[in-house]
């Protein structure tokens, strides 16, 4: 009875997310699309903590659903119009004629027959016991790792150069974005309600996130989930149409944005050098390490999330741009 | 005893669900489709805490639930009032 | 060979067809993007499946730590082709 009730759960749940994945994709109103891709994503939470995946589940809320779908909208905003309704100046959009029905039919049965290509390789690894190596190994070596949650463990011990690498990835694409040109300009600022909201949100918010940091090392949680957060704090304020969204200027931006991947690489080097594999943490530090690495990487990842949103380099806040929007402010009231 | 009446709490709540899903499709414009949508999914949400706070008996849990669905109140209040008062620019043009 | 798993996996499967194909055929870059999600989403659904072990059972967690990389670089990669299609918009008003 139990199961069945779980398989009739599993059944509504997949059909759901199919079928918001089929409507996003369906739609020609792109905002209609991000929307739907959004509840996608919450969806998507849902089904990651059905599969006992908490972290993960944590992770896409935040990420995934949320701040993948600010990105989304606000670009859906600022896209210029169409001239008229035949006529696009965008050479990005391709007209839809252009596109014959053959080519259609050809796309979706490739893409068919790569989905029955998939399943037919994962069935034939399914039909065989699964060898559980890498998770005896990891239950194993769980003690020694210097903290209880396996995630973690994995992502800041056992795999950490992989995380390294990806701290540098976040790195890159900040880089790129900040290549391409300035911020976006900012919101409006918002009216006593939004802003009566931002007032408590924003402090529970970073205490959350400082909360998730900690409780890492022993629940579901860790430097993602934190920076995340932390990131959706200073969105909130960026769309409340604050000056100042937490982020440091100049030279302490700079600091920040590199922190993961410079404690990273400083941690790894420091234990290279005392003649230690590159990143593998004494027994007794692990645990130090591992907050200190993930506290670094916290502040990275928000503070990259937070500059994806803005778009660029952030206009200058100093104390004169500060006086000159506060002055605004007063005459606007 | 307690499984029976969270079950019926959870039940009720997702009754408002669907209630306020009904009134998304059904209702004639924006304002009347924010109002029922809001104010059902938030009873419904608040019904469903009731019943899993019951179902848990724990207190620490109990009180979690409880700030989830004032936050949710609050969020969804204010992002309903942000809906309604963009549409209302739209329409007068401003 | 869990009905759990298998049930995951081919909905996975689904899921990188359909943004496979949103990918390719989309008219609007932005909907093309969202599609490129979509099929990253269908990727992790099958990660995430494989790792699952059973209802009591703690699962595999290294490809839990996979998909969670896999979202942060996903979300970042995102933003990177935003930014992209923001400038390609500004360089085509200038013409």
């Amino acid at each position: 009875m139990n199961t069945m009730g779980l398989l009739v759960f599993d059944g509504l749940l997949l059909f759901s997310i199919v079928g918001l994945a089929w409507a996003s994709l369906a739609t020609t109103d792109v905002r209609r699309g991000v929307i739907l891709f959004m509840a996608f994503g919450l969806l998507l939470a849902v089904a990651w903590g059905r599969l006992l995946a908490p972290d993960v589940a944590l992770a896409e809320a935040a990420i995934g659903a949320g701040l993948s779908g600010a990105l989304l909208l606000a670009a859906v905003h600022r896209q210029p119009r169409p001239l008229s309704p035949g006529a696009t100046h965008d050479s990005l959009y391709r007209s839809a004629a252009a596109v014959s029905m053959v080519v259609r039919w050809v796309v979706t049965l490739l893409s068919a027959a790569l989905a029955g290509t998939l399943a037919w390789g994962l069935l034939h690894a399914f039909s065989s016991t699964p060898q559980d190596m890498l998770p005896r190994a990891i239950a194993e070596n769980l003690a020694a790792s210097g903290v209880s949650n396996p995630v973690t463990a994995v992502l800041l011990n056992f795999r950490a150069y992989d995380t390294l690498l990806e701290l540098a990835v976040l790195l890159t694409s900040v880089l790129g974005i900040f290549s391409l040109g300035p911020a976006t300009p900012g919101y409006q600022p918002a009216g006593p309600i939004f802003d009566g909201l931002v007032r408590w949100l924003v402090p529970v918010l970073i205490l959350m996130a400082g909360y998730l940091l900690w409780v890492g090392a022993h629940a579901p949680g860790g430097a993602f989930q934190a920076g995340a957060t932390l990131a959706a704090a200073g969105v909130v304020l960026r769309l409340a149409g604050r000056a100042r969204i937490g982020l440091p200027e100049g030279f302490a931006l700079r600091i920040v944005m590199t922190a993961g991947v410079s404690v990273f690489l400083l941690v790894g080097l420091t234990l290279l050098l005392l003649g230690r594999p590159f990143l593998g943490y004494p027994p007794a530090w692990a645990g130090a390490l591992i907050l200190l690495i993930e506290t670094a990487a916290m502040l990275s990842i928000a503070a990259t999330l937070l500059l994806a949103f803005l778009g660029g380099q952030p206009e200058s806040t100093g104390v004169k741009a500060a006086a000159n929007r506060q002055r605004e402010e007063i005459s606007r009231c | 005893m307690i499984n029976i009446l969270s079950s019926i709490l959870i039940l009720a709540g997702v009754f408002f669900y669907l209630a306020g899903s009904i009134g998304l499709l059904r209702l004639p414009d924006l304002y009347s489709r924010l109002h029922a949508l809001t104010k059902a999914d938030n009873l419904g949400l608040g019904l469903l805490m009731a019943g899993l706070a019951l179902h848990s008996q724990d207190l620490f849990t109990m009180l979690k639930l409880l700030l989830i669905w004032l936050a949710v109140l609050a969020a969804s209040a204010t992002s309903a009032h942000l809906i309604a008062r963009q549409a209302r620019r739209q329409e007068t043009g401003s | 060979m869990l009905t759990t798993q298998i049930l995951y996996a081919l909905t996975g499967c689904m899921i990188v067809a359909l943004g496979l194909r949103g990918a390719l055929l989309h008219a609007s870059v932005l909907q093309r993007i969202v599609a490129i999600n979509v099929m990253g989403a269908g990727v992790f659904m099958l990660l995430i499946a494989v790792a699952y072990r059973g209802p009591g059972l703690p699962p595999d967690p290294v490809p839990h730590a996979l998909v969670l990389t896999g979202i942060v670089v996903a979300v970042s990669a995102t933003a990177l082709a935003l930014a992209l299609v923001r400038r390609l918009h500004a360089e085509q008003e200038d013409d």
